[in-house]
């Protein structure tokens, strides 16, 4: 009995070993891949991005991990010598900062309203939040068009800063964190005469500092990578993030574009590896829908 | 004397309820207080909105007030890219969700049982949300491209090469990139749901010698029904959300079995087409909303008996 458990854990090992293997080749290649000159790049997939004629083109792909010489050259390309990859990284962080931070904001306001007071109409309120965050993009597309479109503010940063401050999602996970929170501490507060405000910020916001943090995260991640939103509300080239310009990269710079992923890669990276128990836990209390 | 009595009691129940109402007024402002802001902002760029797409939809032509009821969405419906958009999305969600809930189940399930270096594990397989959109799409042209890795790798078994994106295996390749990058993501929500499993149960269930397919099926299943929804519902959002990626690696018009409802809006989009995107756009909703109620009903029927 016990030689079997021991077989099947070690099954189980392998399993997930190779799950492993495949779940970080794209990470592990993009970075590897940033350190190789433009020539090996070349060499390597010439055969499908390449554009130009010239040089040594291979005739098959070489999937390669480790760079015969390791080179910086992308990276002094991409970030010394051509200011636009700046720039955009710039852009990025002008959009994405705004967002989280308004996000979490409005978000943790709106979450002591559903945590402190409950009735018919707030939990009617609460499930059409639900329900708004539950519809894809596609939905929300023409809508958000429309509204940037009537304030004048298409083609600026704000079309996307906006509708991402009132996204529901922040709501519906700190309102579940918030719920945590013990009612006794709210009511001794009560007691003592302080008033919602005082509750909400000297006690409703240090308890769920943690959850503050793991949401930020996630909404980070998420609008980092954006791709679709500034696609159509920013059409001016010079406002997109790097993102949306990594994408649209010129299938002759894939080696610029690895070492640019690599850099754009490094923010989500390091909050992931900094703060990886938040997330996970920001995760795990996103898992159900009700309650 | 009695009587006085009984009108005073009354007096002061009524003032009470006064106090009461009163009370509830003020918890009721001080609410909405809290919740404006918020309240505010979806009510202008998200429920307004999409009160305007509902009228886009009825009328026949952006700025005339004539309705036509419903013949946007018959026009929608007899619009063959429409069909076809739809179709595809139907296929391809029906197959990437259901896959992405079992294989997230396996995968905490394999994480929860001792293995050594579990949280490695578990690092590893959330690292595919870190990686920009452009990166993927670059390796995974590498490895489906016809000359790319994997038609290498088939070769030395001697198959012939697939034109994995210009054939009908191209949703495949789309599947395996959805689940990549949403199964890390999943399986916590899973990890989260059997640690929530009480452990008294699973110890009876030991000592009675049941059988590990009864405990997963009889005990966690149950327990887990309602993350099952959740991350039902959860793909099922993300396998809309795919479009991003096909949308890099095959542009405007792909092949055929990879046109999805987002190229559908996308290019209605772009020629203003204000009615059938509008009219699109409701029928995605009400869609939407009739699977989550209709998910939300089967997780009752499910896991009534565990929860309460």
């Amino acid at each position: 009995m016990r030689k079997k458990r021991y077989f099947s854990r070690g099954v189980m090992f392998l399993l997930c070993l190779v799950f492993a293997v495949l779940f970080l080749l794209p990470t592990v290649l993009t970075i590897t891949n940033s350190f190789m000159s433009e020539a090996e790049i070349k060499a390597n997939y010439g055969m499908i991005f390449d554009t130009t004629t010239g040089g040594y083109v291979s005739k098959t792909v070489n999937l390669k991990f480790i760079p015969d010489k390791v080179t910086l050259s992308q990276y002094i390309t991409g970030l010394i010598k051509s200011p636009d990859y700046l720039l955009k990284l710039w852009n990025s962080i002008l959009l994405v900062v705004p967002i989280v931070l308004l996000q979490v904001a409005v978000a943790s306001v709106a979450a002591y309203s559903f945590t402190r007071w409950r009735g018919k109409i707030r939990s009617g309120i609460f499930f059409f939040y639900v329900i708004l965050m539950l519809m894809p993009y596609q939905v929300t597309l023409v809508p958000n068009y429309l509204v940037s479109s009537w304030l004048g503010i298409l083609n600026t940063r704000w079309s996307i800063i906006l509708p991402g401050m009132f996204a529901p999602f922040s709501v519906f996970l700190l309102t579940k964190f918030m719920r945590r929170i013990p009612y006794s501490l709210i009511e001794a507060a009560k007691v003592d005469g302080a008033g919602e405000w005082d509750i909400f910020t000297k006690i409703c916001l240090p308890e769920c500092r943690s959850a503050l943090y793991s949401i930020a995260i996630l909404v980070f991640i998420d609008y980092w990578n954006m791709v679709e939103q500034p696609l159509i509300l920013l059409q001016d080239a010079d406002a997109q993030p790097l993102s949306v310009f990594l994408s649209q990269i010129n299938k002759g710079e894939i080696g610029l574009a690895f070492a640019m992923a690599t850099v754009y890669m490094i923010p989500s990276l390091l909050l992931f590896l900094h703060g990886e128990e938040y997330l996970v836990e920001g995760i795990a209390n996103s898992g159900s829908v009700k309650g | 004397m009695k009587k006085r009595k009984q009108n005073q009691s009354a007096q002061i129940d009524a003032q009470r309820r006064r106090e009461r109402r009163r009370m509830r007024r003020q918890d009721f402002a001080q609410s909405l207080c809290f919740l404006s802001p918020s309240l505010l902002g979806v009510g202008v760029f998200f429920i307004i909105p999409f009160g305007v797409v509902v009228y886009y939809s009825l009328i026949d032509g952006v700025g005339s007030k004539n309705f036509i009821g419903i013949q946007n969405f018959v026009r929608l419906f007899q619009n063959s890219a429409f069909l076809m958009a739809a179709r595809n999305t139907l296929h391809f969600s029906v197959i990437a969700v259901p896959l992405a809930v079992v294989l997230a189940i396996v995968l905490a399930l394999m994480l929860e049982a001792r293995i050594p270096m579990k949280s490695q594990f578990r690092t590893f397989f959330l690292s595919p949300m870190m990686v920009p959109v452009a990166s993927v799409v670059l390796i995974w042209q590498v490895l489906f491209n016809y000359n790319g890795t994997i038609n290498e790798f088939l070769m030395l078994f001697g198959t012939d090469k697939i034109d994995w994106l210009q054939s009908d295996y191209c949703q495949w390749v789309v599947m395996i990139l959805f689940l990549w990058k949403n199964l890390g993501y999943n399986m916590i929500l899973f990890m989260a749901g059997l640690a929530n499993i009480p452990k008294e149960l699973l110890e009876v269930a030991d000592v009675e010698g049941a059988s590990e397919t009864y405990k997963f099926f009889e005990i966690k299943l149950r327990y887990l029904s309602p993350t099952v929804l959740f991350v039902t519902i959860l793909s099922l959002i993300n396998s809309f959300k795919v479009f991003r990626e096909v949308y890099l690696l095959s542009g405007d018009y792909p092949y055929e079995k990879l046109y999805m409802l987002q190229h559908f809006m996308n290019n209605t989009f772009r020629s203003l087409d204000y009615q059938k995107l509008s009219a699109a756009a409701v029928v995605m909703a009400v869609v939407m909303v009739v699977l989550i109620a209709l998910l939300f009903k089967v997780e009752d029927w499910f896991g009534k008996d565990v929860e309460g």
